[in-house]
């Protein structure tokens, strides 16, 4: 069904797909009336939430969007430097708005679920079959692009159409970003500042995919408007909800008598001068551990054993929970590449890069 | 003054049929079909909006036959007080500037040469919902050099949007979001409903690292703010926006509330104080302080309008009197100056803890829409930083073709330093048929409209008589409401009250402000004597005139007429019905610092083939003073002098 999507794309690309698919499915028939998308896009808008976090820089939003996926307010949005701090804040549609938790993330599909305290809200059900949604359908693109929607203004929505449905080639492609899977396409403008996390739908407001975050191709310049199908979220959403991927900063319970730390590794962290230091690494100690697993000085630990490490305590806290005769699994950032590697004090490093 | 362009044979749409094509759904032909003829319907009215000297343009659309025409401050600033106007039928108009408001980004400018103008069907934007279909009309990279517009179709995504101001202008509040194509060009565009209606003038995207060009998301001025407006902008003067004298926050629990108030508001006067709930501002309830501002900037400076608040279990219901947000002689030097500075004046604060995060979430940088980034109030050195230098990372590849001669291309920056203002053309230099609609004053962006308007408003007012001839005593007898006989005696020198509580007399001298009689009127007497003044003397027998524009006035339908006149230090302010040009109501401010007596006039009947006001109702603050009805009415010729 997805197709590779050559590194250099064309607009002529889009247009031929676009032409194929004409009216292909029974909802974009309400694309055709003024009215009819009124009543769909405002339920669906109940649905799509602002999230505001950290950033707040130039070039960096403090805000993104998300959709909400259980009555009792469990929000899926985009993995980004946004949710890396301690308050997260949700405003819903009708200007509700909560603190919201970090339940978990999965940094390679780039989505995190939050977690509001609330009943009774409304939301997408995973559960439901996706429609079918072939190139050429009519979409719709619900998301807080550019921070326009505040307090109980809802979010934005714009149209376009499914132009491709393709494999975003990450690494080896023009288009840098830890994603690389499934994607549709689109040809309307949805990836914008704050879009990432919202929600893309058909006509009559069912969730087809979860808008990706600002792409740029760094050999053609062009700016690629993705969004990642839900289908291939939901395994994921079910692992966090099931407490797989969690964030960390847990209370810790019982800890190991012989926990493993830092020092047993060879890797030296970045002075840890902030609340919440990002777990850099400083340096690598000679023929330790951490230099057998190759790890290198600027790799940022993102995960151990798939539970988040957001600072630098974090790590060391998440170290000291596991045995040293346990096997460890480490997912470090490097650049835009995520590396995994597993090792044991007891056996040789065993390094797999994605 | 009227010439042909010569017409390029562009086709504007190329339909491609596969040879194999399978038989198009009959929906989809009937679609298509509506839409070409809502295009149809739309095309005539719409203006590509050209400065004299090629320089720089932008879009603009006719909304009544005699040639009114709408567009952005900061197209008609960069093309001069004379334009030259395309329009589809391939004519070229001749067209000057009418009046203008800064902080609402809107011209009104009149093409002249004919009174038949093809004019768009002005619609309601606030029945616009979110999933609405809109075309957006206009001249974006100054493309339409044959006149014909570009159309582009979109869904409306959000409705009552605010945008913080650059400064104190260009602010977009309760505007309209589409994702129709809205470039460079499209901005004083109109933005058409499906029924091809006019909703709104487009006038902003939000752009950013991807260059100066629509990212899906433009925003326009909404139709019903410009309704507010249009009669102040048809008075030719440099029109103001409103504030309350008050700053509003919301609290921990969503409540808009009251942080600061002027002492010298009519808001303080009206009761208004620090820890009051908002409830509703203009007949809209308020539920954020977006949506308070929304509504504010709507208003033109000068309106009353409803306000309600709460304070503890109370809700008081009131009409608020809206101060401008500059000082004349500021908003004059900022329109008059150097193109306005696009930064903002304040960098939004991050949000702090119990307050609402929206208003520092606000993209403050949104640039309005403007050919190249060319014209001259285009933005400043911050625009510039976003715009990418060729061979940065992220400079498009592709060169723009150019929008027309004499423009930069549009997502690159201007060679050297901001150009200085354009410099206005001289009046010489204008086109014969613009010389003769066109006269510069302070305050005004074109004193020949306030002229015409004064002058339609003196042949209202003599359609109640001609008073010349009963320059004596007039004398109006009758009672006061719920209370007694009451009597008034007007005379050049003195005007008389016999009231329930006694006799006032005020004697006329230069300074009418010194006698407020009677008492907790505000001022009737004198107020009543302005009125013979002004239908004995008429617009002349005053020290200053200005026709304002149109306001709402409480109890009234519609809008009516609003003529300012001052004569020593007093001004007054005369209310016309503008369907009869009947003279409604007066208000005497004898300071501008306290509330004015307000004198609504009603029950005309003729006297001696003059028409004049029985019932007289007086208001002073928030008490109703009393209601005069009279069953005598005298009016004594001139006693020879002696």
């Amino acid at each position: 069904m997805f197709r590779r999507l050559p590194g250099r794309f064309g607009p002529a690309f889009v247009a031929c797909a676009l032409l194929l698919g004409i009216s292909a499915d029974p909802a974009s028939a309400r694309f055709l009336e003024d009215g009819p998308l009124v009543g769909a896009i405002a339920d669906t808008q109940a649905k799509v939430v602002k999230i505001y976090g950290a950033g707040g820089f130039k070039g960096l939003e403090a805000y993104q969007s998300g959709f909400l996926i259980s009555a009792d307010g469990l929000v899926l949005t985009a993995w980004s430097y946004v949710l890396d701090t301690d308050a997260i804040s949700v405003t819903l549609h009708d200007g509700r708005k909560f603190e919201a938790k970090l339940i978990g993330a999965d940094p390679r599909l780039e989505v995190a679920l939050l977690k509001l305290d609330a009943t009774e809200l409304p939301h997408f059900d995973l559960a439901q079959p996706v429609p079918a949604a072939p190139v050429g359908s009519r979409v719709l693109a619900f998301s807080n692009l550019f921070g326009v929607a505040t307090g109980d203004e809802p979010v934005s929505v714009q149209h376009g159409s499914i132009a491709a449905k393709t494999i975003l080639d990450a690494r080896r492609g023009a288009f840098n970003t830890p994603y690389h899977g499934p994607v549709y396409v689109v040809d309307a403008m949805t990836n914008n500042p704050g879009a990432a996390g919202g929600a893309l739908t058909n006509a009559s407001g069912a969730l087809l995919a979860m808008l990706g975050k600002e792409l740029r191709s760094s050999l053609t310049n062009t700016w690629l408007n993705y969004a990642i199908p839900i289908k291939e979220l939901t395994a994921t959403v079910e692992a966090i909800r099931a407490g797989k991927h969690v964030a960390a900063e847990e209370p810790a319970e019982n800890k190991p008598a012989e926990a493993f730390s830092v020092e047993h590794l060879g890797l030296v962290l970045v002075p840890d001068v902030l609340e919440r230091t990002p777990p850099f690494v400083d340096a690598v100690q000679a023929e330790s551990l951490a230099a057998q697993l190759g790890l290198k000085p600027d790799d940022l630990v993102l995960f151990v054993n798939d539970r988040l490490v957001q600072s630098c305590k974090a790590l060391v806290e998440e170290l000291s929970r596991i045995d040293r005769a346990d096997p460890v699994k480490m997912t470090v950032i490097r650049g835009q590449q995520l590396i995994d590697v597993t090792f044991s004090l007891t056996s040789s490093p065993d390094r797999e890069p994605q | 003054m009227r010439f042909r362009a010569l017409p390029l044979t562009l086709p504007l749409l190329a339909v491609l049929v596969p040879a194999t094509a399978r038989a198009v759904d009959p929906q989809v032909l009937d679609a298509e079909a509506r839409r070409i003829a809502v295009v149809e319907k739309i095309r005539p009215a719409v203006l590509a909006i050209f400065s004299p000297d090629g320089g720089g343009g932008g879009s603009g659309v006719v909304i009544s036959p005699d040639g009114y025409a709408l567009s952005n401050f900061h197209v008609t600033k960069g093309a001069g007080d004379a334009m030259k106007c395309g329009m589809a039928d391939g004519n070229c108009y001749d067209a000057v500037i009418v009046g203008i408001d800064a902080t609402g980004d809107v011209a009104l400018l009149k093409l002249l040469g004919r009174d038949d103008f093809p004019a768009a069907e002005i619609g309601d934007s606030d029945s616009v919902q979110v999933g609405d279909w809109a075309f957006a009309v206009g001249n974006p990279f100054l493309l339409a050099t044959d006149f014909q517009p570009t159309y582009t179709f979109g869904l409306i995504s959000g409705v009552h949007r605010y945008h913080y101001p650059a400064g104190t202008l260009l602010e977009y509040a309760d505007c309209i979001q589409t994702d129709a194509a809205i470039n460079p060009g499209n901005s004083g565009g109109p933005l058409f409903n499906a029924q091809g209606q006019l909703i709104g003038i487009n006038g902003r995207g939000s752009f950013e690292k991807r260059g100066r060009v629509n990212v899906g998301v433009g925003y326009a001025i909404s139709i019903n703010q410009i309704k507010n407006f249009l009669g102040c902008l048809k008075s030719g003067r440099v029109v103001d926006h409103a504030t309350l004298g008050a700053n509003v926050a919301s609290d921990d629990q969503g409540r808009v509330i009251v942080n600061d108030v002027l002492e010298d508001s009519d808001a303080w006067r009206r009761g208004l104080r620090y820890g009051d709930e908002i409830v509703s501002f203009g007949g809209r309830t308020i539920r954020s302080v977006n949506a308070f501002k929304n509504v504010l900037g709507t208003f033109p400076k000068g309106w009353r309008v409803p306000l309600v608040f709460r304070r503890g279990g109370e809700r008081i219901e009131t009409f608020v009197r809206l101060d401008g947000v500059h000082r004349e002689a500021e908003l004059w030097a900022k329109v008059q100056g150097r193109p306005p500075d696009l930064e903002p004046k304040e960098k939004p604060e991050p949000p702090a803890p119990g307050k609402e995060e929206n208003e520092s979430e606000k993209p403050p940088e949104d640039i309005p829409a403007q050919p190249g980034g060319g014209a001259p109030d285009a933005p400043g050195p911050r625009d510039l930083k976003r715009i990418f230098k060729p061979g940065e990372p992220g400079a498009p590849k592709i060169e723009p073709s150019l929008p027309s001669p004499g423009q930069p291309n549009p997502g690159q920056p201007r060679p050297g330093p901001r150009r200085p203002a354009r410099a206005k053309p001289a009046e010489a230099e204008m086109p014969e048929i613009v010389r003769q609609h066109f006269e510069p004053r302070k305050g005004y962006a074109n004193y020949y409209f306030n002229l015409r308007q004064q002058e339609r408003l003196a042949k209202a007012l003599a359609g109640a008589g001609d008073f010349k001839a009963v320059k004596g005593t007039w004398k109006f007898a009758g009672e006061m409401l719920n209370a007694d006989m009451a009597s008034f005696e007007l005379t050049d020198a003195e005007v008389l009250g016999t009231l329930p509580g006694g006799q006032v007399r005020l004697t006329v001298t230069d300074d009418l402000s010194e006698s407020l009689d009677p008492l907790d009127s505000g001022g009737l007497l004198a107020a009543i004597h302005l009125w013979r003044h002004l239908l004995l003397n008429g617009l002349a027998g005053f020290d200053q005139v200005s026709y304002y524009g149109t306001a709402p006035v409480p109890g009234q339908a519609g809008l009516c007429d609003v003529l300012i006149a001052r004569r020593g230090s007093v001004d007054a302010h005369f209310y016309f019905d503008p369907a009869s040009g009947q003279l409604l109501g007066l208000e005497m401010f004898a300071d501008d610092q306290s509330d004015p007596c307000t004198v609504y006039l009603a029950g005309y009947e003729e006297t001696d083939g003059r028409l004049l006001p029985r019932r007289w109702e007086v208001h002073y603050g928030d008490e109703l003073y009393g209601i005069f009805e009279f069953d005598e009415v005298t009016l004594a010729p001139e006693v020879a002098a002696e």
